[in-house]
């Protein structure tokens, strides 16, 4: 029953210069400017680097396309926010669906399952192409109202969600047995079991693995340029037509990297906060 | 209705798991406040039995009587059943994500539908009476085996139940915990509980038992009242049961 790890244990990385006092923390910090400084001078003595460092680091350029990314890049954050939304909900109950009891939900049990592989099996951006080009193509009326960002963020929902849903399902199984046999003998029904019981216990076991599916999500939020909407990457194109130089490419990057590091930390704290609660009780 | 004081009858129970027939025709008869203690060796059948009283195993053949109702009939609403027999299980399975304050009052609020406060009080009275007032509010992992025993014991209680059913539940326990539950569940028998308990604590059936009985291979083959089955047990395989467990020093 019990989670495992020591909570006093910090991060994976440091974890061990803790114990071993000041000493250490010299080594470490030499060795890793010794390190930079090597990658560094590698890169900056190399022939071509005259040439990269203007293509792709100028700071001019950087200077002038930022804002313009930025701006697009809320873009990205609303495709994510919502799609991640959706996603959290709409796998679950694929999840849910799929561990359905009995020989009555069969057909139920065996389309969640030609979901999740029909889903894990396309490339995301064939599934964007598709529906992109083709809903609006069926010329339905009451479709038309859609836009191509409602369906990029439709195609990242069943792409995600087929994901999603397995790493819930890998969640719910492995939450023992015995579980749903306390709840069930306390008169709880099966719906309540799994709401209160099984439910809960296995998402606090897929955060870890949900958030990187979401950082691949975030990242992915990319490829909704390819039927319209002017989102950062986009944008960065725009910007590297008309200059002729590819640092609006690196603004770009970079804005990805800082929205996935706080995600990471965000999620370290939530495990961290949950192992300290079971383990220290409540305050 | 004859059966007035009767809490818990089977009638020629049978469950197989697959090939393996694990209970070869159940009969017994628990009065109101009587206590029943199972014995018998690992496999025999005990937990099975348990197990399907409380219809966590839906039985093969025969019936189960709940103070005059047909447990096992068609059509019976299992969680209503369930709500009535209460069950403590060897491993205690308390939920692990829930303070021991969550983990009694759950059920009380989504099976019975009692608001948060009564819940909460009822749940604090049951605490104290077992002395785990000061636990309420923390984690299953921060308590002992004997205190989370004691908690998944208050767990069920919470749900007033008409008869207790425990599986081997100082089985898990180192043995200097053995004691404080098996204080409680004395503290039930006073109580009046109706208790079917599955037990290798000799010592323990023979003080709080009304009668024993041995179960073996599926049958219950020998049962009366503990002085007897554990002086002068009638049946051979009995006797070598209890040779074995005097053998083990637990007699």
């Amino acid at each position: 029953m019990s989670v495992g790890a020591d909570p006093g244990r910090g991060s994976r990385i440091l974890g061990d210069l803790r114990g071993s006092g000041q000493g250490s923390i010299w080594i470490a910090t030499a060795s890793t400017i010794v390190f930079a400084a090597i990658v560094v001078a590698v890169i900056v003595t190399s022939p071509g680097w005259p040439a990269v460092k203007k293509a792709f680091f100028n700071r001019e350029i950087f200077v002038d396309s930022f804002p313009e990314i930025a701006r697009a890049f809320l873009l990205n954050i609303r495709i994510f926010l919502i799609a991640e939304a959706v996603i959290l909900v709409f796998a679950l109950l694929i999840a849910v669906l799929r561990g359905l009891p009995g020989p009555v939900f069969f057909p139920i049990r065996a389309l969640a399952v030609v979901y999740t592989d029909l889903f894990r099996g396309i490339p995301t951006i064939l599934v964007i192409y598709i529906l992109g080009f083709g809903a609006p193509a069926l010329q339905l009326s009451w479709l038309e109202r859609f836009t191509p960002l409602f369906w990029g963020i439709v195609a990242l929902v069943l792409v995600y969600s087929a994901y999603v849903a397995e790493v819930y399902r890998a969640g719910i199984e492995s939450v023992h047995r015995s579980q749903e046999a306390a709840a069930r003998s306390l008169g709880l029904s099966q719906p309540q079991t799994l709401r209160f019981v099984i439910i809960p216990q296995a998402v606090r076991r897929v955060i870890p693995p949900l958030l990187n599916d979401f950082i691949g999500l975030q990242k992915d939020t990319a490829l909704v340029a390819l039927i319209g909407p002017i989102e950062a990457f986009r944008q960065s194109q725009i910007d590297v037509a008309a200059t002729f130089n590819y640092t609006p490419y690196l603004c770009t990057a970079l804005l990805f990297v800082l929205l996935t590091i706080p995600m990471a930390r965000l999620t370290d704290w939530l495990i961290a906060r949950d192992r300290r609660r079971q383990l220290a009780g409540a305050a | 209705m004859s059966s007035k004081c009767q809490a818990l009858r089977l009638d020629g129970v049978r469950k197989s798991f697959g090939k393996n027939e694990v209970l070869k025709g159940i009969d017994l008869d628990l009065a109101e406040h009587e206590v029943v203690c199972l014995i018998g060796a690992s496999g025999s059948g005990k937990s099975t039995l348990l197990r399907c009283v409380n219809l966590l195993e839906p039985i093969d053949e025969g019936r189960i009587v709940v103070l005059g109702e047909e447990i096992t009939a068609h059509g019976v609403k299992v969680n209503e059943v369930r709500r009535r027999i209460g069950i403590v299980f060897q491993a205690y399975n308390l939920f692990p994500h829930m303070s021991v304050l969550e983990n009694v009052t759950l059920a009380p609020r989504k099976a019975l539908g009692l608001s948060r406060r009564d819940a909460a009080a009822q749940a604090t009275e049951l605490l104290d009476r077992f002395g785990l007032a000061d636990k309420r509010d923390d984690y299953p992992d921060r308590l002992s085996g004997g205190q989370q025993q004691r908690v998944a014991i208050v767990r069920a209680l919470a749900m007033q139940p008409e008869v207790m059913l425990l599986d081997e539940v100082t089985s898990a326990l180192d043995p200097e915990l053995v004691a404080e539950v098996l204080r409680v569940i004395r503290e039930l028998a006073d109580g009046g509980m109706t208790m079917l308990i599955a037990t290798h604590e000799m010592g323990f059936a023979r003080d709080i038992a009304s009668r024993v009985c041995f179960l073996d291979a599926g049958v219950i083959l020998e049962q009366g009242p503990p002085e007897r089955i554990f002086s002068a047990p009638e049946q051979e395989r009995t006797r070598q049961f209890l040779d074995r467990i005097i053998e083990a020093g637990r007699l």
